[in-house]
């Protein structure tokens, strides 16, 4: 389908795309295998200008938008996207800085974020809160000299590897989530370290780890934003941000199909490629229609984003839900069409399915966010201009 | 450090054709690619920048469209681009390219360093970078697979010879010819092709290289391509009749005659 992308967003694409093709290709399967962190291709990545995408240009990106951020996402995806979140997740970890971050804190940051010389990541999830956010137990208590950080962050994409943490603490116990703040911490400080780190079903090329702390101590200045405020960012960031899970399902489910459309082209049975056989053809035909279907209101959804509105929880919801469950009903019927062959690892097809799964799963379970979908139906009485 | 990159354009595909008038390649129509040898020469002549400083200029000798290959060397990191292109310039050899490329190297002083790939892919030759050598009349290293100390004035590289390498020490300026072993070329960056697409690519002609055209083109080339051909193999078997003995009289007879022994 024609996107009408803009020239920038053409080259942006292709040049994803080849970096998809000749520098991730070829490791995929041992980045899986090895659950090995592609630092290499991070490096790729940032010489290629890629985390200058999505930071502004004062601060030595590229003032791309949320449809830019997608459309890398997606390029990478389709080859890995075990590769793809960790890139995603350190556009994610800079959202907080981006968004409210104060002019200081972005000049210090953003600058070496967009040269790729340090990841970020984002740290919310705890043990006790995972859909229910609100839930966390991490402390941040105001001390002389800034703030001390004390509790454990579980699954926290990029840990380890990043060198900037946005962490959201409470700063105040009585209040719950009205008492959360954002604070950004840096790898290495005393009283920070990591913990257990995951092993996986599927983008296990991704690092997954818990952060620890124990009395670390972080300046006043690491504040983001004011107190109280951090859970209402965090929200407005995951809104922001679930674009680009949909571009990730996008791409997986993208990749997933050519495989698929290839091995039908070549595996003869019964004397015939078994493209010939109507049931496939079906299957093939309905994986291309909801792919094209997610991959238009992934785009649909990132203009909106990227024209200024100021709400699209339901939006970036309802892109998140359609293409991750896309993802996961392309990938499986790709297994299918591959049959035994699929089921091995010496195809790609098995690894986009465990690749998949994580799509319907974190920043927000399908299940919440159709929870929050039928909220905002309710409100509005379902009558829609 | 002034750093001079030669590349050249070649086809891309194995589908390339013959013009029957000239004996050179038909370039029209034909997908084009830098030559990979040259993609190693560019990517060193960039780290070799961003290591000592300076600036990387581009050349090539070639059609119009030329240009674009010109352009993705800048997209990868190359500060500037001369695109030597005249109708003078069509049929010329490796010598007569070796001299319009030392015309224009002339021009770009001063140069510490002059990187070529090894060979070209079409041609094949490897025969430009020593002959721009030659004619430029500065030191040579063909094969360099490692540059182990580099400095205004001089250079020391590994080259790849038969059996190992050599470690060769060169005052510069002098010219080298680089092997794949030498780095893995990079990617564009998105800065470098929004700078690309409209960087200028300054156009050099005979008239801007103050060439005499008699030098260059088919007239200037030393050699002449006859006829290109694939080879016939033609096998005629025979039965030598007789016994042993004369069948080996024989044999010896014909091998004599053929003056194969």
């Amino acid at each position: 389908m024609e996107y009408f992308l803009s020239e920038e967003q053409k080259t942006l694409k292709s040049l994803a795309r080849r970096i998809a093709e000749e520098r991730i290709l070829p490791v995929r399967a041992e980045l899986d295998e090895k659950e090995a962190f592609p630092w290499e291709i991070i490096r790729d990545l940032a010489n290629a200008d890629m985390f200058r995408v999505f930071i502004p240009v004062e601060y030595e990106g590229l003032g791309g938008g949320c449809l830019d951020l997608c459309l890398v996402v997606e390029e990478l995806s389709r080859v890995c996207s075990g590769v793809a979140v960790s890139y995603a997740a350190s556009a994610l970890g800079g959202f907080a800085l981006l968004e409210y971050g104060s002019e200081e804190q972005k000049k210090k940051y953003l600058p070496d974020i967009a040269a790729g010389k340090k990841l970020t990541a984002f740290a919310l999830t705890e043990s006790t809160a995972g859909s229910d956010a609100s839930a966390i137990k991490t402390t941040a208590e105001k001390v002389s000299g800034g703030y001390l950080l004390n509790g454990t962050k579980q699954f926290v994409t990029n840990g380890g590897e990043a060198e900037l943490y946005t962490v959201i603490a409470l700063t105040d116990k009585e209040k719950g989530a009205r008492g959360a703040s954002a604070f950004i911490v840096e790898k290495d400080t005393p009283g920070f370290t990591f913990g257990k780190k995951e092993k996986k079903m599927g983008i296990r090329a991704s690092s997954t780890r818990e952060l620890v702390f124990k009395n670390c101590l972080i300046p006043e200045g690491n504040l983001i934003g004011k107190e109280g405020l951090g859970f209402i960012m965090t929200m407005r960031i995951l809104d922001r941000s679930r674009p680009g899970i949909a571009a990730q399902a996008v791409g997986l489910a993208q990749g997933a199909l050519e495989a698929a459309v290839e091995y039908a082209k070549q595996r003869i049975q019964f004397g015939h490629p078994i493209f010939a056989q109507p049931v496939v053809q079906n299957m093939l035909a309905d994986m291309a229609i909801q792919v094209e279907a997610a991959r238009a209101l992934t785009y649909a959804t990132a203009r909106m984003i990227d024209s200024g509105v100021r709400h699209f929880t339901e939006e970036s919801a309802m892109v998140k839900v359609f293409a991750s469950d896309v993802a996961m009903k392309v990938t499986t019927d790709a297994v299918q069409i591959f049959g035994g062959a699929g089921y091995m690892k010496d195809y790609p097809v098995e690894k986009m399915m465990r690749d998949a799964k994580i799509t319907q799963i974190y920043e927000g379970t399908n299940q919440v966010l159709r929870s929050a979908i039928a909220f905002e139906l309710r409100k509005r009485k379902a009558t829609r201009e | 450090m002034n750093i001079v990159v030669c590349l050249k354009q070649v086809p891309g595909t194995t589908k390339v054709k013959i013009d029957p008038q000239t004996n050179t390649l038909i370039r029209q129509g034909i997908e084009n690619i830098t030559n990979p040898f040259d993609t190693y020469a560019l990517e060193e002549g960039i780290r070799l920048k961003e290591r000592c400083g300076g600036k990387v200029t581009a050349i090539s000798m070639g059609p119009p469209q030329a240009e674009k290959m010109l352009r993705d060397a800048i997209s990868t990191g190359a500060d500037e681009a001369i695109l030597l292109s005249d109708s003078a310039f069509a049929g010329s050899d490796t010598w007569a390219t070796a001299y319009v490329l030392s015309k224009a190297i002339g021009k770009l002083t001063p140069c510490h360093l002059l990187i070529c790939g090894r060979q070209t892919i079409d041609g094949d030759t490897g025969q430009v970078g020593p002959e721009l050598a030659e004619l430029l009349e500065l030191p040579f290293i063909a094969y360099v697979s490692k540059i182990e100390e580099i400095d205004e004035k001089h250079i020391r590289v590994r080259r790849m010879v038969e059996e190992g390498y050599e470690i060769i020490e060169s005052p510069l300026p002098a010219v080298l010819t680089v092997v794949k072993e030498i780095n893995i070329p990079r990617l564009p960056s998105l800065r470098g092709l929004a700078k690309a697409r409209n960087a200028p690519i300054p156009l050099w002609t005979a008239e801007t290289l103050g060439i005499d055209k008699s030098m260059v083109g088919l007239a200037g080339s030393a050699t002449r391509v006859v006829r290109i051909f694939f080879p016939e193999r033609v096998r005629r078997s025979e039965m030598l009749p007789g016994d042993l003995e004369s069948q080996v009289d024989t044999l010896i007879t014909r091998l004599r005659e053929a003056k194969l022994i």
